[in-house]
């Protein structure tokens, strides 16, 4: 365990959004959190930081989270200005306090989209992406008759390349980062997937339609190429994602 | 009462097939006036709601994440065990079922794991069917990659993510069936105790955690699939949200827990480094196909690892298990590893850990071959630790990882409380004293997809079932109940967090119910454990109230049943005098410290009867017998 004075321990000062509930308004609160260890993930230290809250009879800062291994999406939060933080293809759980310096202010706030209410402080309701997924977001086949694993081959690199789609871990990064608070990524990588799979290709036009009319409908922003998504996403999918969503669209419209 | 595990006549071989045939059916028309409640959303969960639904059946989902994408099952890297043989390669259903029993150091039943065996296959074509994107070959074949225990490479795999593939194909089916008004999803609710009526499972009591308040739900049948118990040791893989809750308050009611002691320790994990560390990080099993384990030969030896030659460097697993080398089961290469820091030829600063060295992989494969298997785990590693594994060894180390010990269930997944059924991680039927890699998510999608819907069906055609509602007297007595535990833990306003509690109870299992067992250290941690709990009700501080969203009440009330869990495990360590896999008493070991079992006398399913606050639980016994398999000692060499 590090102490305070070693280089791998640091003071930060945290300015963090606290918010009791939905309807409420919300503001900034000042935090000292002293004697970081550099090795502490981000949330190891808002651990430290709640754990000396509750002792002292504060209220301790609510967020997500669960795996902490950047896989379950649950996680999220912009830090400085950026979603997850400031690291490339990072989750917040896997973002380290190394990667920040002595003395160093560091405001953590929600998501922020029309379409993610906040629960409590950096609690957010992300249910509008399970609702985009509802609308289409799955191949329609019961348990029972299948055929045989083998029995469509999927060259290796489509296999490939749906796989970089279905990586998402459907966390909002990419809605928080959009000016336009837009959920084009999210459902066009959804989309991606089962468009260059055989197996998804019967209901190509029916999902595409029902799973972008569903992301307009839900109150998501258009796009309008920042590429803040791509540039945020910690699983880094490509935007080339959206323009295979924007084609699927597009296709379907001509019967 | 004598436990009857229902495990059909006839030859292993048609069991399934007779018993799906014998059970009685519920007509189509008939299915929708039948409620089934649904607790969690992972693999098991999941796909048994998709399934339920798909069926007829009118089912209520509940998950205590925002989402039924996050269930832990999504953190599952390496893959997924099926006896296609598409490699050619002496693999079957037989094989399968051989190496899942022996594996599991025959402590489990036969019949299931035979079952386990036999659907595996349907698994896959069914994920496939979904969507799923697994790794292909060439030729756009499925490819497959080997794990421990296994001579044969039948593990199917999505890159390191497989886990968060076969769940987003079960939450798709979900939500296809939400789509269509056959299930009725209930986020962020924690189910904290079950209503049983006229000794049958008829609901279930939740906390909505946004709000606070306490639901009441009824139903016909419940189905939990809440997962395993590994948090207790508080540092674990497990998601920091995973908890005993659901499954113990179903064991204060009346369900059986089995085998609790049997917890499965990993051998690759990330080395735990500080005291304010929160969670461990798996490394996948799958690193083991190209990565060398190996220490220093020397004790001591503090030389970074590329400045010691090979010749002093020890190759323990391939020197000591030469037919299976770095993919022994994952209980034998765990404690290897311990021995090994034990002599003292541990690395790291920390003296906890060993090398997985990738170096001849690379050389042999080159770079890119290694980071298209790996890159994500690679990446994942250097994250944490940031040293690059390409180019120096990874430092791993044992981690709580699985729990095999859950519910005790019969052949059909029924626990002991009729129209209870307990799948997945939360029952303990197929891993007996140890889990192979790869077979927790064959068994959460086997219990949901092809199991339950049928035996379910069973239950609800034969079972006389009282119309009830949420206004049964039972409903209000649990709501009551639980209503006064949150109070209660409310009202203490001690000086100690729970998160504090919990630390000190993850040190004594880890110390004394963890790789190495002692009965002197057993009863030890019995007293030390409830003293902790004592501590515990009366000086746990948890601040905020219950009427609203309050994660320090929600971590609280966890603690509280991983403390009753925690004391449960180590009962049952103690009750069992033998090793067998992933139970190892160092009172009984081979020549060899290898783990010694006694088939005379501890051949059997301990399954644990709540007596009551103040009393020790009631010890019952489901003999195992094999007729199908000889009992041997487990040899990996």
């Amino acid at each position: 365990m590090t102490k305070a004075g070693d280089k791998s321990c640091i003071n930060l000062k945290l300015k963090v959004w606290r918010q009791k509930g939905s309807d409420v308004k919300g503001r900034f609160e000042t935090y000292e959190a002293r004697n970081v260890s550099t090795d502490m993930s981000f949330l190891e230290m808002l651990d430290v930081v709640n754990e000396e809250m509750i002792l002292s009879g504060k209220d301790p800062i609510a967020f997500d989270h669960d795996c902490r291994e950047g896989i379950c999406g649950t996680c999220g939060a912009m830090v400085n200005g950026r979603a997850h933080g400031p690291e490339k293809g990072t989750t917040l759980c896997q973002l380290h306090m190394r990667h920040f310096s002595n003395g160093d202010t560091v405001v953590i706030e929600p998501w922020r989209s029309r379409a993610f209410k906040v629960v409590k402080d950096l609690v957010v309701v992300r249910s509008a992406f399970d609702k985009i997924i509802q609308a289409g977001g799955y191949i329609s086949v019961n348990v029972g008759g299948a055929p045989d694993g083998n029995a469509i081959p999927v060259p290796q690199e489509v296999a490939e390349k749906a796989m970089d789609a279905a990586a998402c871990i459907g966390c909002g990064a990419c809605v928080a980062a959009c000016p336009n608070a837009s959920a084009m990524l999210f459902t066009g990588a959804k989309i991606s997937q089962f468009a260059l799979l055989p197996q998804g290709l019967p209901e190509a036009k029916k999902r595409a339609l029902a799973m972008v009319g569903k992301m307009d409908e839900l109150g998501f922003g258009n796009c309008a190429n920042e590429t803040e998504c791509e540039k945020e996403c910690p699983k880094e999918i490509s935007i080339e994602n959206i323009a295979r969503m924007n084609r699927e669209f597009l296709k379907a419209g001509f019967l | 009462m004598q436990l009857d595990s229902k495990i059909p006549d006839g030859p292993l071989t048609e069991k399934w097939d007779r018993h799906r045939f014998e059970l009685k059916l519920v007509n189509p028309a008939n299915k929708r006036k039948f409620k089934i409640i649904v607790v969690g959303t992972g693999l098991a969960g999941g796909s048994a709601s998709a399934s339920l639904a798909e069926l007829g059946y009118n089912v209520k989902t509940f998950c205590i994440q925002d989402s039924p994408r996050r269930a832990h099952s999504i953190a599952a890297q390496g893959g997924i065990n099926a006896a296609k043989n598409y490699q050619n390669d002496g693999d079957s259903i037989w094989r399968l079922f051989y190496d899942t029993v022996k594996g599991g150091d025959f402590r489990s039943r036969e019949a299931n794991v035979y079952r386990l065996a036999q659907v595996s296959n349907n698994i896959i074509d069914q994920c496939v069917a979904q969507g799923v994107p697994f790794a292909r070959e060439y030729g756009g074949q499925l490819a497959n990659r080997s794990f421990g225990g296994a001579q044969v490479s039948r593990t199917f795999y999505a890159r390191g993510q497989t886990g968060q593939q076969l769940l987003l194909g079960a939450y798709g089916s979900l939500s296809r069936q939400i789509a269509a008004g056959n299930v009725r999803l209930f986020t962020r609710r924690e189910m904290l105790d079950l209503v049983v009526i006229d000794g049958k499972a008829r609901g279930i009591i939740v906390r909505n955690l946004v709000s606070g308040e306490l639901e009441k739900y009824a139903a016909d049948a419940v189905v939990l699939a809440s997962g395993g118990y590994g948090n207790a040791f508080y540092l674990s893989t497990m998601a920091m949200g995973s908890n005993v809750s659901a499954a113990f308050a179903s064991y204060k009611k009346g369900a059986f827990f089995a085998n609790p002691c049997f917890t499965q320790i990993h051998p690759t994990c990330i080395p735990v480094h500080s005291t304010y560390q929160s969670k461990l990080t798996l490394m996948s099993e799958s690193l083991r196909n190209d990565g060398r384990v190996w220490v220093p030969k020397n004790p001591g030896d503090k030389r970074p690892p590329n400045q010691i030659p090979e010749a002093e460097r020890d190759y323990y697993l391939e020197e000591k298990y030469p037919g299976f080398g770095n993919l022994v089961p994952r209980d034998v290469a765990s404690r290897s590893a311990k021995v090994q820091c034990d002599m003292g030829k541990w690395v790291g600063d920390t003296k906890l850990a060993v090398y997985l060295d990738f170096k001849d992989a690379i050389k042999r494969d080159g770079r890119d071959v290694i980071a298209m298997k790996y890159g994500n785990l690679f990446q994942m590693y250097e994250k944490i630790t940031a040293e690059n594994p390409y180019e120096t060894p990874m430092m791993i180390y044992p981690a709580v990882h699985y729990t095999m010990g859950g519910l005790w269930v019969d052949y059909n997944l029924m626990s002991t409380i009729p129209g209870l059924f307990v799948l997945g991680e939360a029952n303990f039927s197929d891993h007996g004293a140890n889990r192979l890699g790869a077979s927790a998510l064959m068994q959460g999608l086997a219990d949901g997809y092809f199991i339950t819907p049928y035996t379910i069906g069973g239950y609800l055609a034969q079972a006389s079932l009282e119309k009830i509602d949420e206004n049964h007297k039972e409903f209000d007595a649990s709501f009551l109940k639980v209503e006064a535990r949150i109070k209660k833990l409310l009202s203490i306003e001690g000086k100690r967090t729970a998160d504090d509690f919990h630390r000190e109870l993850g040190h004594i299992l880890w110390e004394y119910c963890g790789m190495e067992r002692k009965d002197e250290g057993l009863l030890k941690a019995k007293e030390l454990i409830a003293d902790l709990r004592e501590k515990f009700w009366e000086n746990v501080l948890v601040g905020g109230s219950g009427q609203e969203f309050n994660q320090s009440l929600e971590r609280a009330g966890r603690v509280a049943d991983f403390l009753d869990i925690g004391e449960l495990m180590v009962i049952d360590a103690l009750a069992r005098k033998e090793s067998c896999g992933c139970h190892f008493n160092e009172a009984f070991q081979t020549e060899e410290n290898e783990a010694l079992r006694d088939d005379e006398n501890f051949c059997h399913v301990s399954a644990w009867e709540y007596k009551g606050e103040s009393c020790d639980p009631a010890f019952h016994k489901e003999p195992l017998e094999f007729e199908n398999v000889k009992l041997t000692q487990r040899s990996y060499k």
